[in-house]
């Protein structure tokens, strides 16, 4: 009994406590520059409001752009139930999960590409050329860290991965860890259009990828998209946790305090990101990401040198 | 694990070398790295007085001595950054991750009778001979070139440091006597030859020839 | 009941061969000859396919052998499970294609269709044959029917220069793949005293630089049929110039018996050294990225799908060769794993890449052109061929849940197995396979998005694209039928992967009870991926449901796109796929080379301006081109030789006789 508690508990997290990632960051971010800033639970109240709205669909649109926001959250939802929290098995695991889950984020991508091109815009166009650009990239780089890290634990689902970073396993393969999760920061702010590479808040559509991806949505279309997104960082920073901080060996509950504790932590981190560096010419944002595949390698090289 | 993380911090700072353009962040790093290799000796946890004494003419020399005397040269030149070199800093960082590569295989297949304190010390110390070669053979600038000595050097120093039995100490002092006089030398006749010619480009100085 | 299967296949090759005659003694009634070839060509199938069916599920090997009189000839035809799985991928094909192209023929006003329907048939009979082939002497008379016969399909449209260019381009590139072949046929022979494939198998001590020879020349030869970098270089010419039907059964299947012919050699082969499977996947990995980064930077629409022909090879040959790391490392589940990912792999790129080339041609009659980068809006009038496409492109692309991501899950399942030993051999080769296929993953993503975007989304960009008219059911059916099975496979892919299990077992030469204890782990995976799949389409539904319910009191208004407070947008300032591309292309120019043709706007006011952009073949430009302009140099000293008059050929031919009965009789 204890156990399917445990395992159901981590997805219904995912999904009460997700949002609020975007207003901690918020928060962090006018913080650092002084403001007051926005309630935390403002993206709640958001998907509240939008839910409650009517639609408008452009008229060149058909049925992809409809289509997308909905696969794009059902997508996002199945692979919530992959991802581990407070190191313990998630609701489905297999060897092997490991590609369908990134498998997966190739869907959502593709989907919210295509669903940008279905409405014919310029601007929607130049988001998702630029979109298809940097995730192709980012790819080769999140194969290899989680390569990396299963070579290093011997497993080969998620869950197993992640239940294998114990104390121990954390002190002996330090230099693994901190590679792969220097690659899982840099994917993680590429993935969900944090600031290095793109900017949520800008007023311009001509420099947002994201964000102008989707400029057309709206209603509870919108609040799909926004809360898919949301999801979407809460797999990275859960991900990117579970690697980070070990198992510190007292169960699972304590375990799981501290990694949903690890993942506000990340948000704010990220936050603090956002408000220390500028967003990079885009022209630059292939090296920042190259750089994300040169850790990879390198945790590659370190995990295999014995 | 301290020398774990401080051979995790040389393999960093080289890429970072091998894909910046700008001269005072080269600079700066190779300081950095200077500290690093002065530490490594006493960082297996012997306190052998010899070694404490090497370890901090080694830190005085590598990272305080040689860097200044790069920066004031560099704020005499008045320039920030290296021109167009041969190999972009895209490529060669690609090339610095196939050359990390290449020096860990050599590492492995090398005949060497005595283990070093951790395994990751040999690699590193290759791979950053390489990087410093790498250095001299493509960027133009007279400065970066000095710079690629440099660290060429620390990557011989590195693999000397893993032999500590078989080499003894008064040869590397010289290494690094000798390290300094050409260093001083180079300081000297770059800031000379910019004087002279108004840039320090070194595929420029073949127009001398004739 | 001994020779039972293998007659009814015969019948069933004769069936296909003499509805192509017949449709050539119908010439002159058009309907007639097309209704006649393409009977010929489906019934035939589907009787082949019968004995296909039955070998490949059962295992076991059949072989009818006839004694010729042709020095080491023989009719000597078999099929074990490897062919039989080669047949069912060209009779499933074969069925589609001349179904779809009895209609797609008609497009083509005041030709001879008479001779598409005989060469098309001959084609499909030839492949059959090839692969059933046991004799060398068969084998090579049948390869050279296929490549003849699929010549003169390439060259359907003959009055257009660039056709012929291709036909051209094609016939050389496939004959030196075959004089390769040639050399290699008779060193097997020379070793063992026949040409008989039975005997080659039976030879198992060649000494290990003959053996490596002799992969070499296979490699070479068979690889420029399947289209191995930088053996490529006909495809992308030749796949275009095709009508698509032709493409789809070429792309599809014809380029695969490239991959029969290394998987027959490497079972002739055993013990096979490790640096075979180096070969293979180092091979594998360019062809995969280079194919995909050409393809991203095409705006052809066949063009861009016969590069991802390269692609898809690749990755069929870097399965290959992570298979045969496992046969040398003695890792049954390595091999397994590898050789089944590749098999499976071409049984569904034949499926996924058969269904876009159908869907492209469905386009090209449609519209009229081939460029992307003119189209638009596709999807709303052309509903059934969009949604078939799409799955076409998501399948491709190895996205979950469709029949793609099955194969890709095999190999890269094996080579995370190969990594977890952390041999650093297994390990090297596996991160070699892990990057690139993570790299061709996220590439063809941004390629197929391209391609479905830009012509089936937005809004038209030139006339063409406007009023289009969906093609007739005669050509959405077989689409239909590729995109079900796309889909069948990806969701029941446990199933899938138990009917291959003999083919498994006698490439990777594991006996089929090994295999199936090691295969059934693996199916328990599969089916919980079918699983997520199942539930990813429930979540799907369920969303649609609270969407409708959420909207039944709100209102839905329809309103021009957001157009940025620009005033006037225009379709033709909608994103095309150059300029879609155009970032990645940037980003691997060093290997693209694409050249562009600017004429940048200068004035405050506008007048005019241009840009165009071509990525031309380089291993063309920087290869072939400068090796051939050597041989042109050398042989052209030769010229005088040539004068022009008949007597003196004759002369020639006379001349030589003499001397090689000189050289006899001696």
């Amino acid at each position: 009994m204890d156990n399917i508690s445990i395992r159901i508990i981590q997805p219904i997290l995912a999904l009460i406590l997700s949002p609020l990632l975007f207003g901690i960051i918020n928060r962090t971010k006018a913080f650092f520059a002084g403001r007051k800033g926005q309630p935390l639970f403002q993206t709640y109240f958001d998907l509240w409001k939008l839910v409650h709205k009517g639609v408008v669909y452009s008229k060149t649109t058909g049925w992809i752009f409809r289509a997308g926001p909905i696969i794009n959250l059902s997508a996002i939802l199945l692979i919530t139930l992959f991802i581990p929290l407070g190191h313990s098995k998630a609701v489905i695991f297999f060897d092997g999960d490991i590609f369908l889950v990134i498998y997966l984020f190739a869907l959502i991508r593709f989907f919210t590409i295509i669903a940008a091109l279905d409405t014919g815009s310029s601007f929607e166009g130049m988001g998702a050329s630029r979109e298809a650009q940097f995730s192709a990239l980012t790819e080769p780089a999140l194969f290899l860290a989680l390569a990396a890290i299963a070579c290093g634990t011997g497993k080969l689902s998620l869950s197993e991965i992640l239940v294998s970073i114990t104390s121990k396993f954390w002190l002996s393969h330090i230099s693994i860890i901190l590679f792969v999760a220097a690659t899982l920061i840099i994917v993680l702010l590429t993935e969900n259009a944090r600031i290095p590479v793109d900017d949520p808040n800008t007023h311009l559509e001509l420099t947002m990828i994201h964000e102008v991806m989707v400029l057309d949505s709206s209603g509870p279309d919108f609040a799909f998209i926004v809360f898919a997104s949301a999801l979407k960082l809460w797999v990275f920073t859960a991900l990117f946790a579970g690697v980070l901080i070990p198992d510190i060996g007292f169960g699972f509950w304590p375990n799981l305090g501290i990694c949903v504790l690890a993942v506000l932590c990340v948000s704010v981190v990220v936050g603090i990101i956002e408000s220390c560096i500028a967003r990079l010419k885009l022209l630059f944002v292939p090296h920042f990401i190259f750089i994300a595949t040169v850790f990879a390698v390198l945790a590659m090289v370190f995990v295999l040198r014995k | 694990m301290l020398i774990e993380f401080m051979m995790i911090f040389l393999t960093l700072v080289n890429l970072i070398i091998l894909s910046t353009s700008r001269l005072s962040t080269c600079i700066k790093v190779i300081a950095f790295q200077g500290i690093i290799l002065g530490v490594l000796p006493v960082a297996g946890g012997q306190f052998d007085i010899q070694l404490v004494i090497f370890s901090i003419i080694a830190i005085s020399v590598k990272a305080i001595l040689f860097p200044s005397m790069l920066l004031r040269t560099l704020s005499q030149l008045n320039i920030h950054r290296e021109k167009k070199p041969y190999v972009g800093y895209g490529m060669s960082l690609l090339i610095g991750l196939g050359a990390i590569v290449l020096s860990w295989w050599i590492s492995k297949n090398l005949p060497l009778t005595i283990t070093p304190a951790n395994s990751a010390v040999l690699p590193v110390s290759i791979f950053t001979a390489f990087v410093g070669l790498y250095l001299i053979i493509t960027r133009k600038m007279a400065l970066t070139q000095v710079i690629g000595y440099l660290i060429f050097e620390n990557g011989i120093y590195m693999f000397g440091v893993i032999l500590p039995q078989k080499q003894p100490l008064l040869v590397e002092l010289a290494v690094l006597l000798d390290a300094f006089v050409a260093v001083f030398v180079m300081g000297i006749t770059i800031f000379h030859i910019s004087r002279e010619f108004d840039h320090i480009e070194t595929d420029q100085l073949s127009t001398l020839r004739s | 009941m001994f020779y039972y299967s293998i007659k009814i296949f015969l019948v069933g090759v004769f069936l296909i061969f003499f509805g192509g005659i017949l449709s050539l003694l119908f010439w002159r009634k058009q309907k007639l000859s097309i209704l006649v070839g393409t009977l010929g060509a489906v019934s035939g199938s589907i009787l082949g396919l019968i004995p296909a069916i039955k070998v490949l599920l059962s295992g076991g090997k059949e072989s009818l052998y006839i004694a010729w009189s042709i020095p080491f000839g023989a009719f000597f035809v078999e099929i074990d499970a490897i062919s039989a799985f080669f047949l069912l991928c060209i009779f499933i094909l074969s069925i589609i294609t001349a179904i779809y192209g009895s209609r797609y023929l008609l497009e083509y006003k005041n030709k001879s269709l008479a001779k598409a329907i005989f060469f098309f048939n001959v084609l499909i009979s030839s492949m059959a044959m090839v692969v059933v082939s046991a004799n060398g002497m068969l084998f090579l008379i049948c390869w050279e029917i296929m490549s003849i016969a699929s010549f003169f399909l390439v060259t359907f449209e003959d009055e257009h220069k660039h056709v012929r260019q291709a036909g051209i381009v094609y016939l050389i590139a496939t004959h030196i793949g075959t004089a390769f072949l040639l050399v290699m046929f008779i060193l097997l022979g020379r070793e063992s005293n026949s040409l008989d494939f039975d005997k080659f198998a039976a030879i198992k001590l060649l000494p290990s630089s003959m053996a490596s020879i002799i992969f070499i020349l296979s490699l070479v030869g068979f690889g420029t049929k399947a289209g191995l970098v930088p053996f490529h270089i006909w495809l992308p010419e030749a796949h275009p110039a095709a009508p698509s039907h032709v493409s789809a059964l070429m792309s599809g299947v014809m380029i695969k018996t490239g991959i029969y012919g290394i998987i027959r050699v490497l079972t002739f082969l055993p013990n096979p050294p490790l640096w075979w499977g180096w070969l293979l996947i180092i091979v594998g990995a360019v062809s995969g990225v280079i194919g995909v980064l050409f393809a991203l930077a095409q705006h052809d629409i066949k063009r861009l799908l016969a590069y991802h022909s390269v692609e898809n090879i690749g990755i069929i040959t870097m399965g290959l060769g992570l298979g045969v790391v496992g046969i040398n490392s003695g890792s049954q589940i390595l091999a397994i794993l590898g050789f089944g990912g590749a098999i499976l792999h071409i049984l569904n790129h034949a499926l996924f890449k058969g269904l876009l080339f159908l869907g492209a041609g469905s386009v090209v009659s449609a519209a009229g052109t081939r460029e992307i980068d003119e189209l638009g809006g596709l999807g709303k009038n052309m509903f059934v061929t969009s949604v078939t496409f799409l799955i076409g492109a998501v399948a491709i692309c190895g996205i979950p849940p469709l029949n793609g991501f099955i194969s890709e899950f095999l190999i890269y399942t094996g080579s995370f197995k190969g990594l977890i030993t952390k041999q650093l051999d297994l390990a090297a080769v596996s991160i070699i396979i892990i990057g690139s296929l993570a790299l061709i993953g996220g590439l063809a993503l941004a390629c197929f998005t391209k391609v479905y975007g830009i012509v089936f989304l937005g809004e038209p960009r030139s006339k063409h694209a406007m009023n289009v008219q969906e093609s007739s059911m005669i050509m959405l059916v077989p689409m239909i039928i590729l995109a079900a099975l796309c889909v069948f496979i990806g969701l029941f892919s446990s199933i899938t992967i138990n009917w291959l299990k003999q083919c498994i077992s006698q490439i990777a030469g594991i006996g089929p009870d090994v295999v199936s204890s090691q295969i059934l782990p693996l199916s328990n995976i599969l089916i919980k991926v079918s699983f997520a799949a199942f539930c990813l389409f429930a979540a799907i539904a369920i969303l649609l449901f609270i969407r409708k319910k959420m909207l039944s009191a709100e209102k839905v208004s329809i309103a021009p796109t957001w157009d940025c407070g620009y005033a006037k947008p225009d379709a033709r300032m909608q994103y095309t796929a150059s300029s879609f591309a155009q970032p990645l292309v940037d980003t691997f120019k060093m290997i693209l080379r694409t050249r562009k043709i600017t004429e940048p706007i200068k004035d405050l006011f506008p007048v005019e301006g241009q840009f165009e952009s071509s990525t031309p073949e380089v291993s063309r430009d920087y290869l072939f081109n400068p090796i051939f302009r050597v041989i042109y140099l050398l042989l052209g000293r030769l010229r005088w030789l040539q004068g022009g008059n008949i007597q003196l050929y004759i002369l020639y031919i006379a001349l030589t006789l003499i001397a090689l009965i000189i050289w006899k009789l001696r």
